[in-house]
């Protein structure tokens, strides 16, 4: 009992550093991938083609003045870019590595992810508020009906998966794609997943909350030094948990011939998150009535249709002899 | 017999409720409620009732929480906006405190009559089939009553922000 808390917690302390570095690494790797899709170097100064930029800006980060607005109110000023981070790494803990390699094979590990993801709004909105900011609160605002509206159909477009799957235990899900990526049986159901997935990880083009053309930055205008890199902590390891997800629901997981399932896991991951950053060089923003009817009036109809589909579909499948 | 780890959470819970109706700004008050639902779903999870502590995060903490911080968040949160309601909260606050000490009580009285057990979930855990199995089961009928409040409900929202035709005299030429 003891040996297995103790084996637990190690591994916990692994994955936090583990995805506290990859976190890290992707911002070189957005920075510089978008640099290409720009035509232009991107970091290229701090070590081999920039790999190091990412050291030098945390390093940065530590070492500015974290600055309080004088009419902010501090408790929740402080607390707010936590409540980014931590659900993220929380959310963590369920999703399987490799056969077996999970903190936790919880009973609802899937729904225990998505409640994680659905967190992330009061950090953001918290932090809104307290700074006592305009463009932070109508930052604040807009995070909050957004978060809403994509968190609606966010779960229910994965529903369909459970119910091929028969489980929400994300190691069960891996083994039910032995013979097809569910992406090929819920190919609408995973389109919308991604769109919610964006949505949710409030990236670019779904990032009206912090839009700097009108808003500065946003929720996090008021903040800096290592306040301001938690919020982006936060929104990297959300991309990462969306892709995670994304791999483990659609793209079988660890399964693969020949590499070992991890190395599998990542390289799905790492592909999902150069999709991401490939839609921020090339989308532009929707407005932001848009983005809203959009989620209420097509992405959540569909989802639901995709459900009843596939529960039809299921019960004759099972129905035929 | 029921383990620590609910015991603590469900004090978390309590204390937090107390809280959540103690504090002068709504905004902090909404907090201390996120924070009450959550050690609720963190007793449920530690009860071994994994399927409703994943709904209470993701329906009440992620959403329907969601929806007030949205309203709150607007309203005043000055120093004497903030001076009114503390004059007020010290009547109001009674009431519910008291029914927080009540609920408390069986807290105590589990702890002093050693009603506790190590480890986690010690009833064993309820899989999320058996779940759907009642309520979709024996219990489908009150499940399905309370699909008519939600109707209800989408039907009044629908009612609310309906917009009346436009009456000749107020429409404008284009």
């Amino acid at each position: 009992m003891i040996l297995q808390s103790l084996l637990i917690t190690l591994f916990s302390i692994i994955l936090i550093a583990a995805l506290l570095t990859a976190a890290g690494v992707f911002t070189w790797v957005e920075r510089r991938v978008l640099g290409f899709f720009q035509e232009r170097l991107g970091p290229n100064r701090v070590g081999p083609f920039g790999f190091l930029q990412w050291i030098a800006d945390t390093v940065k980060l530590i070492t500015k003045e974290d600055a309080l607005p004088p009419d902010a109110d501090v408790v929740s000023y402080r607390l707010a870019p936590v409540l980014v981070a931590v659900p993220m790494l929380a959310g963590f803990g369920v999703v399987a590595f490799g056969p077996g390699l999970a903190i936790s094979s919880l009973d609802m590990g899937l729904m225990f992810a998505m409640g994680m993801l659905a967190l992330t709004v009061y950090g953001i909105v918290l932090g809104a508020w307290a700074s006592r900011n305009r463009y932070a609160m109508l930052g604040g605002l807009r995070a909050a009906a957004q978060l809403l509206a994509y968190e609606s159909f966010l779960g229910l477009s994965l529903m369909g998966v459970v119910l091929l799957a028969g489980s929400f235990t994300m190691g069960d899900i891996v083994l039910a794609q032995q013979d097809y990526w569910f992406i090929l049986l819920q190919p609408l159901g995973a389109v919308l997943f991604f769109i919610a997935g964006i949505g949710a990880a409030h990236r670019l083009p779904f990032d009206l909350q912090e839009s700097e053309q009108d808003l500065v930055a946003g929720f996090m205008t008021e903040y800096s030094g290592m306040s301001f890199a938690l919020f982006f902590l936060g929104e990297y390891l959300a991309v990462l948990l969306v892709a995670s997800l994304f791999t483990t629901l659609f793209l079988g997981g660890w399964l693969g011939p020949f590499l070992p399932g991890p190395v599998w896991f990542g390289l799905k991951v790492g592909i999902i998150a150069f999709v991401f950053i490939w839609l921020r060089a090339a989308l532009p923003r929707p407005r932001y009535d848009q983005l809203i009817s959009f989620a209420w009036k097509i992405a959540l109809p569909l989802a639901l249709l995709n459900l009843l589909a596939t529960g039809w579909i299921l019960a004759v499948w099972r129905a035929a002899p | 017999m029921i383990g620590w780890f609910p015991l603590f959470l469900g004090t978390v819970a309590l204390v937090s409720a107390a809280l959540t109706v103690t504090r002068p700004s709504v905004v902090h008050g909404l907090m201390w409620l996120v924070a009450a639902l959550l050690s609720l779903a963190g007793t449920f999870f530690a009860l071994g009732a994994g399927f409703a502590g994943a709904v209470q995060i993701l329906i009440y903490a992620g959403a329907i929480l969601a929806v007030f911080v949205f309203v709150v968040m607007t309203f005043d949160a000055s120093p004497p906006a903030l001076a009114r309601e503390r004059l007020r909260l010290k009547q109001a606050a009674r009431g519910p405190l008291l029914m927080v000490l009540a609920l408390g009580l069986p807290l105590i009285f589990g702890l002093w009559g050693g009603a506790v057990a190590s480890g986690l979930a010690p009833g064993g855990v309820v899989p999320v089939q058996a779940v759907g199995g009642l309520l979709f089961g024996p219990w489908a009928v009150a499940v399905e009553i309370a699909s008519f409040l939600l109707i209800a409900a989408l039907l009044g929202a629908r009612h609310l922000v309906r917009r009346d035709p436009p009456q000749d005299s107020e429409r404008h030429a284009p």
